[in-house]
């Protein structure tokens, strides 16, 4: 059974399909009023939300699809704002003639997804375009969580002197959705870290308060977050090539390639700026509390002019830039 | 030996304890630093990510070769190929790093933009399985790049005729390297030695540079780790100080003598040399590979007419300098401030190999 436009026209298709594929996934009370709007009730305290938009191709890549990608990716936007995601909206555009049951899996994945990380899809809404106008599915959510700390993590907390950390090894989730798409196989796959992190964000904030400014370096990685951060503080940012957690295997895809892991887009890492006292006791935490054990301290802050550095392993320094366009593989 | 050995840092520390004693006599005795060509866009990159360039600086200047495929393309081949998919029904399929590549008057970029097929390969390969899935479009595969990736279009333009697969050409646009260094060295230049392209000699092998040892020009092949790096410019510098100079193969775990000789049989057999336009060159015989009369229906050039597009690079535009060595980006007036990698007016700020491009990500901005 493919989707035809008719489900999305507002009639009996249109039922069956929320009925059938989402409301079958996604039940809670506030789905079954049906109304045009959900009642929600939050806890005193900051309210925030965020959305994104998910348009990835394929939908599916090792390690996890679309769907689970859509939850997480705005859960963990809220997350490293310091907020607990409360709520999500999820908006589906549907391209025609979409496998029902590929649509069912990636909802389904959605649902287990939101289920685990205690958060309540409220609200939601279904689109069908015409064959071609579309790659198959295209999905926005939109989290509301409550921020416990207003005010603890800015940019303009941020200290000389504090230490850069990340919470295990980066660009998986670029080399795993490359693979899916390019055909390449790497043996065994290379898994999208694509996964939540909020809970393992909250026991840190609670735990230990010179955690000064989080922020999860998807698109553009390591390299173009951490610019961010220098040029809105105009601090200079120092990174120790040695200490960046690269697994081997994701090395070896990233030489094939001849791309540059530090560009590369993550799903399921935290970059944490956190007072040099405690740093080393926030690596340990997350090793030995949340099976991150490749966490690790990767650099520092210190005064200067809004510039990141990289200290090579052979003891020569480089200037890190923002990622400008999308990283291509090599010709030569 | 592994590859992670030519990056442990204190085999590192090591040689460059032993090499420093002898670039400072050198540069001492020169009575300015050591020029040294790295003619391969990898190696620019290298350098500058590994951090050795900065290491070296003291002592030896790098300049960059005619070795980003990217960049030594002339503007004509470049509006010719932009101008392909203005054809009725065609799709085009490139490497990624052609797509910003400004022609005269559009990108491919643009062009994908305003409804011309556009596709993305890693392959020549890729490129004609796209042929297959889509039998109604003409499919056209720029081939841009030297002897690594000549080769791999070779085989695609045989397995096409083979199995008569009909919609299905290449643009040759294809350079041998050789020529561009010897042209080099014959016309006035300032290099004191040539770090040799490693993936280029792993097909053409340590002989296809041989010819360099009839100028006594110091050369050495080397390959891309930090330890490569390092230990090319060192054995470099010192066969600059012999008097008889010697094409040396340092990069010997994957660059034979004869090189890669299936590779070169097909080459052989699909392409023939013929004079070809080099940005920063000019006319170079026997430098480019164009199709032969036998593979006529896959040779883009024959079975797609065009008005010969008046062609014209961007004023003040250097990259011809900057890959013949003459000069680095930081020395273009146009590097950084209207010349960048989102909006590149030179080749050479557009691919990940172009120098332009290397400088403006890792050599900008002095020290820390």
């Amino acid at each position: 059974m493919k989707i035809l436009l008719s489900h999305g026209d507002g009639g009996k298709l249109t039922h069956e399909l929320v009925k059938n594929i989402f409301h079958r996934a996604f039940h809670n009370d506030h789905l079954q009023e049906e109304g045009d709007a959900a009642a929600l009730t939050l806890a005193s305290g900051n309210i925030m939300v965020s959305t994104d938009s998910y348009v990835i191709s394929p939908m599916h890549f090792p390690g996890g699809n679309i769907g689970k990608l859509a939850i997480t990716g705005t859960m963990n936007d809220l997350a490293v704002s310091g907020a607990i995601p409360q709520y999500i909206t999820a908006g589906f555009i549907l391209e025609e003639g979409l496998d029902m049951e590929e649509l069912r899996g990636i909802v389904q994945s959605m649902a287990h997804t939101a289920q685990q990380a205690g958060v309540r899809l409220v609200a939601g809404d279904t689109k069908v375009v015409e064959r071609g106008k579309g790659d198959g599915l295209y999905i926005n959510t939109t989290g509301i969580g409550i921020n416990r700390h207003p005010g603890r993590l800015a940019y303009s907390c941020i200290q000389p002197g504090d230490r850069i950390l990340i919470n295990g090894a980066i660009a998986e989730h670029t080399i795993a959705v490359l693979s899916a798409r390019a055909g390449l196989e790497f043996s065994p796959p290379i898994l999208s870290d694509c996964a939540s992190l909020h809970s393992m964000i909250q026991s840190l904030l609670d735990q230990f308060h010179s955690i000064r400014f989080m922020r999860d370096p998807t698109r553009g990685g390591v390299a173009t977050t951490l610019q961010e951060i220098a040029l809105k503080t105009s601090l200079d940012l120092e990174l120790y090539e040695e200490h960046l957690p690269v697994t081997d295997q994701v090395r070896g895809a990233v030489e094939i390639l001849g791309l540059d892991p530090l560009y590369l887009a993550n799903e399921g890492k935290v970059i944490l700026i956190v007072g040099e006292q405690e740093a080393d006791a926030v690596i340990k935490w997350m090793r030995e509390k949340f099976d991150q054990q490749l966490a690790g301290v990767i650099g520092r802050v210190r005064k200067g002019q809004g510039k990141v550095w990289l200290k090579t392993a052979f003891g020569g320094t480089r200037r890190i830039e923002m990622l400008s366009g999308a990283p291509l593989p090599r010709i030569c | 030996m592994k590859v992670q050995s030519y990056r442990d840092p204190t085999l590192f520390s090591q040689l460059l304890e032993k090499a420093i004693p002898l670039l400072l006599e050198v540069r001492e005795s020169l009575g300015r630093k050591i020029r040294m060509m790295e003619v391969c866009g990898t190696h620019t990159v290298s350098f500058s990510k590994t951090g050795v360039r900065e290491l070296l600086s003291d002592f030896v200047e790098l300049m960059s070769g005619p070795g980003c495929p990217v960049c030594v393309t002339d503007q004509t081949d470049l509006d010719r190929m932009i101008s392909l998919g203005q054809q009725k029904g065609t799709m085009i399929a490139t490497y990624g790093d052609m797509m910003k590549v400004p022609g005269t008057h559009s990108t491919l970029v643009q062009e994908r933009a305003n409804g011309v097929d556009v596709r993305m390969v890693n392959s020549a390969t890729q490129a004609l399985e796209l042929a297959i899935e889509h039998p109604h479009h003409e499919v056209v595969f720029l081939g841009v790049g030297f002897e690594t990736t000549a080769p791999s279009a070779a085989l695609a333009i045989q397995r096409a005729s083979r199995e008569n697969i009909r919609n299905f050409s290449v643009y040759s646009a294809h350079k041998c390297t050789p020529p561009a260094l010897e042209a080099l060295i014959q016309a006035k230049h300032e290099i004191d030695g040539f770090l040799l392209p490693g993936h280029v000699s792993v097909i053409i092998g340590r002989k296809g540079w041989s010819f360099l040892e009839r100028y006594n020009q110091p050369a050495v092949i080397g390959g891309f780790e930090p330890l490569d790096l390092l230990a090319s410019t060192y054995i470099l510098v010192k066969e600059m100080r012999k008097p008889r100079r010697q094409v040396v193969n340092h990069y010997r775990r994957m660059v034979k003598e004869d090189g890669n000789e299936r590779a070169q049989q097909v080459l052989g057999e699909v392409f023939q040399p013929v004079s070809s336009q080099w940005r920063g060159f000019g006319m170079l015989p026997d430098s480019g590979l164009e199709l032969k009369p036998f593979y006529r229906d896959q040779d883009a050039k024959f079975r797609f007419s065009w008005e010969a597009p008046r062609s014209r690079s961007v004023r003040g535009c250097r990259c011809g300098e900057v890959i013949t060595g003459k000069l680095t980006p930081l020395s273009c007036g146009l590097f950084a401030k209207t010349c960048t990698p989102e909006k590149p007016l030179g080749p050479c700020m557009v691919s990940s190999e172009g120098t332009c491009s290397t400088y403006y990500f890792y050599e900008r901005g002095g020290k820390p």
